[in-house]
């Protein structure tokens, strides 16, 4: 009997998502031996007609990476989910958007303006900017295009399954190949972790306090952090309660608050507004004068509670931003 | 297929490949990752097939300058590191020492001394990873090798399956003692203003020990390997000092206070393409010697000297155009801090006939002389009785501003500029990343190797490799350089007619 034949691709992503694969080489040899990986751009050479000439749904499975920003990515993406039985969203940028999809705050416009014209270093007299299709010297050079929002993977094609995390560990990368191979799934469309709260399998799960009364909020870098108390308890946002576990919460044995890159658990819909919504209900002021003062501590809220989930938030990205079309940048 | 059809189909081949010949083409080389644009080339042949030009171009842009804004600085050393999964501790590390400028606040010997100790740490796996694995097939192998066995599996036939052990093992070594500190290896989370969030246990400390004098035995067996290899053939060392991968460039890099080479902190120094100091300066004074230029065809800006203006793609005395990395770091330093380091880097120098040392293809050799002053530098810190000291940060109270933090990343110079309201939000971030100062030379030795190589319409078939080797030797990461994507760089040549028919492909088995 033939291998089952796997992909991996990466998107709009830092190659993070790779390196974890790679990191976890050692302990996955078994598994490499019973497949057969079809495309992996980080280690392999492919060709796009090799995937094209492949018949559809001829790869079991294929763990995309990082969201999509560019036409480009968008076609990838398309090819991917037709050639694949399942296709499977891999880490935080491709199930949620992701760090890049905080670029949703702001206009296309704005990003190349500053990149290409007004930064200290840019020197630009003539304003040029990259070009989707310009002649330079007589010859036809081409770019692709730019869309103005970042999107996770299931804005763009339909998604099985889903790997949280920035990067997602090993371990629940082991699990979620070893679900795959048995055939032991669960219902399409779930995020292969655990479905609890982080705080429960925080290591200072037990300094918790039941009823927190804010009184202020303390940014990380303003207070000795206690290597053994809950965050929370030490007036420091952590986004453990609203974040899905499975992580094993290796930020916060760095001794610094969890970030929140495993996205929400499935009983929630949007990440931020459930943080919100629980540290808002724990603040100790009634006044707005009072709660106004405690809120201070938290100066960014799109980029603390929605810092990984943007894109798939129902925030989702700034209102006036174009819908995608056809544009140069 | 019959001898019949073989001829007939050989004769059409020839027929349309010498149509081909005659016209102007356009040629792709395309990594593998075209379609989501890690770095593509396309050259075009004028009417006789000689190169007109090769443009190097990134095909993308995430734009953290711009989305950082109204962030709070704190998060920058987090936030920046996702420019890149591969060497996401060199962009922490430039964020936290930027927050350590925004808020003129020193760590603590001991905070200061984990930081290097992490730093170096990420130095070692990372060239190691480039050497034996990405860069390594070139030489270990062989430039001469067919493509197929020039991979890591080549390397170990070449070297034995205990040598791959060796360093698969000694890089997941070093990545646990970074996530020590760090939490996590890939984005790790210990930078904050003024020091770290976590410290050395006592207890903890032995294992580390041993660690680092295994690192040094590694460091010192990686230059057997590279001496027994690759110098002890002179058709190698020909093939480093060709003409084909020289360029005379200006270099930059980080030096200490007596000009040895420092991956952490000190001044950016630069020299011409004579050797002579052009500048050194604080790196709060970047923006008055370095300058980014824009291209219509490539979403990277290309860096060059501010003081001397863009000259294009050019080399000489009359260029602008610099090198970073490790053939820059060993051209701007006068030695290593450490002694076998020393010694590495003076067989180096004598080897390859004075300094400094124009020929891209040296970079390995200098990769490797810096892995062993990163892992003597590790030897040191590791045995330093402040390393398990528990005085690991001071509190910043000073208001904000401006911060400036650089460090040399794995694959040059990367510097970080924030600024802030009072508030410490952020209102402006300027990145200089360490690929981007190389592109204007990568973007040069593609041109080169083009040129060198296809002439009166013939693709050479060592077309493929030769540009490979070009790329490789700088470790070129896209991702940096776009603030976008990574990419170490398999590539792939398409020919095409006019028409943008698929002539011919070269790839890599």
């Amino acid at each position: 009997m033939p291998k089952p034949k796997i992909a991996f691709y990466w998107c709009a992503s830092c190659g993070g998502c790779d390196e974890a694969i790679v990191d976890l080489a050692e302990d996955i040899l078994g598994v490499v031996e019973a497949v057969d990986i079809v495309l992996w751009p980080v280690a392999m050479d492919f060709k796009k007609k090799d995937v094209e000439a492949m018949p559809d749904k001829s790869i079991v499975a294929t763990f995309l990476n990082g969201a999509i920003r560019s036409s480009e990515q968008e076609e990838m993406a398309h090819l991917l989910r037709r050639k694949s039985q399942f296709l499977i969203a891999y880490g935080a940028c491709a199930h949620l958007g992701g760090i890049p999809s905080l670029a949703n705050q702001f206009e296309r416009e704005q990003l190349l303006r500053y990149v290409y014209e007004e930064s200290p270093t840019t020197v630009n007299e003539s304003k040029t900017r990259p070009q989707c299709s310009v002649k330079n010297n007589g010859h036809a050079v081409t770019l692709p295009e730019l869309r103005h929002v970042v999107r996770s993977l299931d804005q763009v094609v339909e998604v099985d399954y889903y790997i949280p995390g920035c990067p997602p560990t090993p371990k629940i990368t082991k699990a979620a190949v070893g679900a795959l191979l048995e055939g032991r799934l669960p219902p399409k469309g779930s995020v292969l972790a655990p479905d609890t709260a982080l705080c429960e399998q925080c290591p200072r799960k037990s300094s918790k306090p039941t009823d927190l009364g804010f009184t202020q909020f303390k940014r990380p870098h303003q207070a000795r952090l206690d290597p053994e108390l809950c965050f929370l308890a030490q007036g420091v946002v952590c986004m453990g309660p609203a974040t899905r576990g499975g992580c094993e919460a290796p930020c916060i044995g760095g001794n610094m608050p969890c970030s929140g890159c495993f996205g929400p658990t499935s009983r929630v819909r949007d990440q931020g507004a459930k943080m919100l919504s629980s540290l808002c209900a724990n603040v100790a002021g009634k006044e707005e004068k009072d709660i106004n003062g405690v809120l201070s501590g938290i100066p960014d809220p799109v980029g603390t509670f929605y810092r990984y989930a943007l894109a798939r938030s129902l925030l989702r990205r700034k209102v006036d931003l174009p819908a995608p079309a056809k544009q140069t940048p | 297929m019959n001898a019949a059809s073989q001829q007939a189909w050989n004769e059409g081949n020839a027929k349309a490949n010498a149509s081909c010949q005659t016209q102007r083409r356009r040629l792709t080389i395309d990594p593998i990752t075209r379609l989501e644009g890690h770095g593509k080339i396309d050259i075009f042949l004028d009417d006789q097939g000689d190169v007109e030009h090769a443009y190097l171009q990134v095909p993308e842009l995430r734009g953290f300058e711009v989305f950082s804004i109204g962030r709070p600085a704190e998060d920058m050393p987090q936030i920046t590191s996702r420019i890149c999964g591969v060497c996401p501790t060199a962009h922490h590390m430039a964020a936290t020492k930027a927050l350590d400028d925004l808020y003129q606040v020193q760590p603590p010997p001991t905070a200061r001394k984990i930081r290097e100790l992490v730093y170096n740490a990420f130095m070692v796996e990372d060239h190691a990873l480039h050497v034996y694995i990405l860069g390594g097939p070139d030489f270990i192998v062989g430039p001469q090798a067919p493509p197929g066995q020039r991979n890591v599996i080549g390397v170990i036939q070449k070297v034995g399956v205990e040598v791959g052990k060796k360093v698969i093992s000694m890089r997941r070594r070093l990545r646990e003692l970074i996530a020590y500190f760090g939490g996590k290896v890939i984005h790790p989370v210990l930078g904050l203003p003024g020091g770290v969030s976590k410290g050395l246990k006592a207890e903890d400390l032995p294992p580390f020990k041993q660690l680092a004098r295994d690192t040094l035995d590694f460091a010192l067996f990686t230059r057997q390997v590279f001496n027994d290899i690759v110098l002890k053939n002179p058709d190698y060392v020909k093939l480093i000092t060709s003409d084909t991968y020289t360029h005379r460039t200006y270099y930059m890099g980080m030096v200490d206070a007596d000009n040895k080479v420092n991956f952490y902190d000190g001044l950016i120094r630069v020299v011409d393409p004579g050797g002579k100091e052009y500048a050194k300066f604080p790196v709060r004074q970047y923006r008055e010697f370095i300058a980014e230029h824009v291209e219509p065809w490539s979403y990277v800006k290309f860096c060059f000297l501010k003081p001397l203006g863009w000259h294009g793609f050019e080399e000489g005395p009359q260029s602008s155009v610099y090198a970073v990395a490790p053939l820059a770091r060993l051209n701007v330093a006068q030695g290593m801090a450490t002694p076998q380091a020393q010694q590495a880097y003076e067989e180096y120098f004598n080897t390859l006939g004075g300094k400094p040392i124009h020929h891209t293809l040296a970079n390995h050799w200098a990769r490797v002389v810096e892995i062993i002053y990163a892992a003597e530098r590790i030897v040191e810190l590791i045995n330093d009785p402040e390393i398990t000291g528990s005085d690991l940060r001071l509190i910043p109270t000073a208001t904000p501003s401006v911060g400036i933090g650089a460090v040399e990343a794995p694959r040059g110079t990367l510097y970080h500029h924030f600024e802030t309201d009072a508030n410490g939000l952020i209102t402006k971030a300027n990145l200089i990343v360490a690929t981007q100062n190389n592109a204007a030379r990568i973007a040069m030795s593609v041109d080169k190797a083009a040129k060198g190589l296809i002439q009166k319409g013939r693709v050479s078939e060592g077309l493929l490799n030769m540009i490979e080797m070009a790329f490789r030797a700088y470790d070129p990461c896209f991702g940096c350089a776009t603030h976008s994507l990574p990419g170490h760089l398999p590539l792939r040549v398409s020919i095409y007619d006019r028409r943008r028919r698929l002539v011919r492909q070269l790839a890599q088995s």
